[in-house]
């Protein structure tokens, strides 16, 4: 085996070094990951703890509930809805510009993507709802379960 | 009858399998070697027998039999035929049948062709097939039959979910599923190059067709996925960083790195241990997806119906396999003898760096797909999404990204920048003139650097064939310039769709006009259409091009009657440089229609690129198959001459 002349690295050692350099870069990429993880994901709210302990405005963050029966409105642009998510205990109002899922309608439950607007309001810029009778989104089975799930009976 | 025979030859199979390892591992031993003339059949015969339980599966859904309750659950009289068959892979059980299919038949394949590698090492290659074959053939036996019957026979189906009933079904999930459950043979090859200890130059020639083939497959299977979900969930979007996503984007990154690690392997003899390490981790990545995507434990926008009483099975197999393999590492990694040595600036320094950052992005994707999991165990519901995927993979993507500009042209062993920096001038200087140009129109920093860095690759990419006759240049050779032209067009197309998409979301009468980009978009009526199992209404749109002539599109939203959905089908204009994307959404009580578009400048390069990264993969892999036909036919001409001087 012929060593290449200008290697700065001694024989027994390139092995431990190429190792080496690896970890630290998996490790770093690792503690990236956590640090961002941190500032980066978003949390999943109830009408009710969003009531009790608000997220910072303009945070991204999920809220859970039922659409309030009655409270479903379209602003004169056609593509604009309020309406008001709830859990029986708690009401945050929600507007959201787009075209709404299928299944979304007043009495059914939603999960909504946005941020929390200075006003209380929540601004979702994504919407999803139940798409079948096999796929619901994960907070809503286990928010029917808890205590949303006498509101969904009396709207059904 | 169909259906029974098809559990026959699945319990056949799997008591094949079992065979298979036992006297795969026996043969090993000098007191067992009469068994080892039997592994390589019997691996054969597994595999058909896996293909014909899924004929038979098939067949019962063409035929919809509905005395088998898979039939029931998710099929329909009334689907066209096309649905029928390919519902077949649209369910939980059938997929997982599609998946043992494909891994017996990859096994057979493998027995039946694979010549190269030391007896021993072969005989311990397809032990390890069926160990984790096994484990596949148990669960499915066990938890998700596909065969079981129903008593008394349902009356009716319950139909196909509609967002699947599209023709992507028959095309993404067989050729994803070729990607993940080819990547097992990579896995099988580095525990029994680990049982034997060869893990040499010759074991990554033998490997790399076979990583080839399934990265060949994934990446054709991950783009496919990338259109449909764009076209068919109608969010504009074609990346969601959605956990089934990222489930098949895993194993890819680490099939990629295990390709450019074993060229290095088989070049060079280096990076052996490495190399071997990741033959486990890209299989394993590809049974984490599944786990992720069969055990419903993470939301996904890509619905698919989820039992997690499976999820702790698939999660024993995982920790199962993963576990011992890893195990079995641990324990010959140090009799793994160092290979050769090479310096910082040569073609394996930059392979390697490719590795280091491949796997970096690995880690990125992994901790951002597993977080949510780990966060709930803690009491907090979470979900993670593109503000973190976007800028942590840019990070380690990006260098990487400008390496796999120089790497190609460097020297193995040793070479120094100075050679290659008066053929890269021309991209590096293209680049930087990009940069500057587009930050002067106030691009955003993630597009910019995308499209900056893509204009400088599509000239480097090419580098590689630079002083060469094209008519010399070895089918692997343009495989790479091809794949790496493709990375570059894929950027491209990406930076741009994120830096120039306009969108309008309006509520428009019928006979008014929108604007959208260059686009005059006109909603010309809404009628009523039906298919064969939905009813729809249909919105006319023309749409025209600055001024040209208008285009005619039909976005629809259609009402299926089983099972009860609505779902809204996008339309599509494409032009060379770029796609409208047209959804039509409810009708307003003052009688306007919502109307959602979107214009995407060079949105198809995503794609076309995509399409690029895998002719490249199959370049590659005609000119290896090639190079190693001639070896074998050099050797018997050779052998048959001595024969023939012999006497």
């Amino acid at each position: 085996m012929n060593t290449p002349a200008k290697s700065p690295l001694k024989a027994k050692h390139q092995r431990l070094v190429l190792v080496l350099i690896a970890l630290a870069a998996l490790i770093a990429a690792g503690l990236l990951a956590m640090w961002a993880l941190r500032n980066q994901a978003s949390y999943f709210y109830l009408p009710a703890e969003m009531a009790s302990n608000p997220p910072a405005v303009g945070r991204a963050v999920r809220l859970g509930g039922m659409v309030e029966k009655g409270s479903l409105k379209t602003d004169a642009d056609g593509v604009t809805i309020r309406f008001t998510v709830s859990d029986g205990t708690a009401r945050v109002p929600v507007v959201f510009t787009g075209i709404t899922p299928d299944l979304f309608q007043e009495g059914s439950g939603v999960v909504a993507e946005g941020t929390r607007d200075a006003a209380g309001t929540f601004v979702a810029n994504n919407l999803l709802a139940k798409h079948d009778e096999k796929y619901v989104p994960r907070e809503m089975q286990s928010m029917t379960a808890a205590q949303a799930r006498k509101t969904v009976e009396e709207t059904r | 009858m169909i259906a029974n025979l098809g559990l026959a030859a699945l319990w056949l199979a799997a008591a094949l399998a079992m065979l298979q390892l036992l006297a795969g591992g026996l043969a090993l031993r000098p007191a067992g070697n009469v068994l080892a003339g039997i592994v390589r059949p019997v691996a054969v015969v597994q595999g058909v027998l896996c293909a014909i339980a899924f004929a038979c599966l098939i067949v019962v859904f063409c035929q919809t039999d509905l005395s088998v309750k898979l039939v029931a659950l998710n099929s329909h009289s009334a689907k066209p035929w096309l649905y029928k068959f390919a519902g077949a892979w649209g369910n939980h059980e059938g997929s997982m049948l599609l998946w043992v299919t494909i891994m017996g038949l990859a096994g057979g394949f493998v027995a039946l062709v694979e010549r190269r590698l030391p007896e021993p090492t072969m005989l311990a290659t397809l032990a390890a097939q069926a160990f984790v074959s096994l484990g596949f053939y148990a669960f499915l036996l066990i938890s998700s039959n596909p065969f079981e019957r129903l008593n008394p026979v349902a009356p009716e189906g319950q139909g196909l979910n509609p967002l699947l009933q599209d023709p992507g079904l028959a095309f993404h999930p067989p050729t994803l599923y070729i990607g993940y459950v080819g990547l097992s043979i990579a896995f099988s090859f580095a525990v029994g190059a680990l049982i034997t200890r060869e893990v040499s130059p010759a074991f990554a020639r033998a490997m790399r067709p076979w990583v080839l083939g399934a990265w060949i497959f994934l990446t054709l299977g991950i783009t496919a996925g990338s259109y449909w979900a764009y076209y068919e969930l109608g969010w504009g979007g074609w990346w969601f960083w959605d956990p089934v996503e990222n489930a098949s984007l895993m194993p890819w990154l680490a099939a990629t790195a295990l390709l450019h690690s074993a060229s290095v392997l088989a070049a060079r003899n280096a990076l052996r241990a490495w190399t071997v390490m990741l033959g486990v981790v890209a299989f394993s990545m590809s049974m984490v997806g599944t786990f992720l995507v069969r055990s419903g434990v993470l939301t996904s926008v890509h619905a698919f119906a989820v039992d997690p009483e499976r999820g702790s099975f698939i999660l024993g197999l995982l920790a199962l396999n993963i576990g011992s393999a890893l195990v079995l590492f641990g324990l010959r990694a140090a009799t793994v003898t160092e290979g050769e040595r090479f310096a910082v600036t040569s073609r394996e320094g930059a392979l390697v760096f490719n590795n280091v950052m491949l796997s970096a992005t690995l880690g990125i994707v992994l901790v951002g797909t597993l977080y949510p999991l780990l966060a709930e165990a803690l009491g907090a519901k979470v979900s993670v999404g593109p503000p973190y995927f976007n800028p942590m993979s840019a990070i380690f993507i990006v260098p990487m990204l400008l390496v796999m500009a120089v790497g190609p042209l460097l020297r193995w062993r040793q070479d120094g920048f100075g050679r290659v920096g008066k053929p890269l001038a021309i991209p590096f200087v293209l680049t930087l003139a990009a940069l500057g140009w587009l930050a002067g129109q106030g691009v955003k920093l993630l597009p910019l650097i995308g499209m900056a860095l893509a204009a400088g690759l599509l000239i480097a990419a090419l580098l590689p064939l630079r002083g060469r006759r094209l008519r010399t240049v070895t089918l692997p050779l343009w495989g790479m310039v091809v794949a790496h032209l493709g990375v570059a067009v894929a950027l491209f197309g990406m930076a741009c769709d994120s830096a120039y998409t306009t969108e309008r979301l309006v509520a428009v009468k019928v006979g008014d006009a929108v604007a959208v980009g260059p686009w005059q978009v006109r909603l010309t009526g809404v009628v009523p259409v039906a298919g064969p199992n939905w009813t729809a209404l249909e919105g006319s749109i023309s749409a025209s091009y600055a001024g040209a002539q208008p285009v005619r599109l039909a976005p629809q939203a259609r009402s299926f009657w089983a099972p009860a959905q609505q779902t809204s089908e996008s339309a599509l204009a494409t032009r060379w440089n770029g796609q409208l994307y047209v959804v039509l959404g409810e009708q307003a009580e003052d009688g306007r229609w919502q109307l959602r578009l979107w214009w995407k400048p060079f949105v198809t390069l995503i794609w076309y690129g995509g399409a690029l990264i895998a002719l490249g993969g199959v370049l590659a892999l005609l000119g290896r198959v090639a190079s190693d036909l001639r070896r074998i036919i050099a050797r018997d001409k050779i052998a048959y001459r001595r024969m023939r001087q012999g006497r």
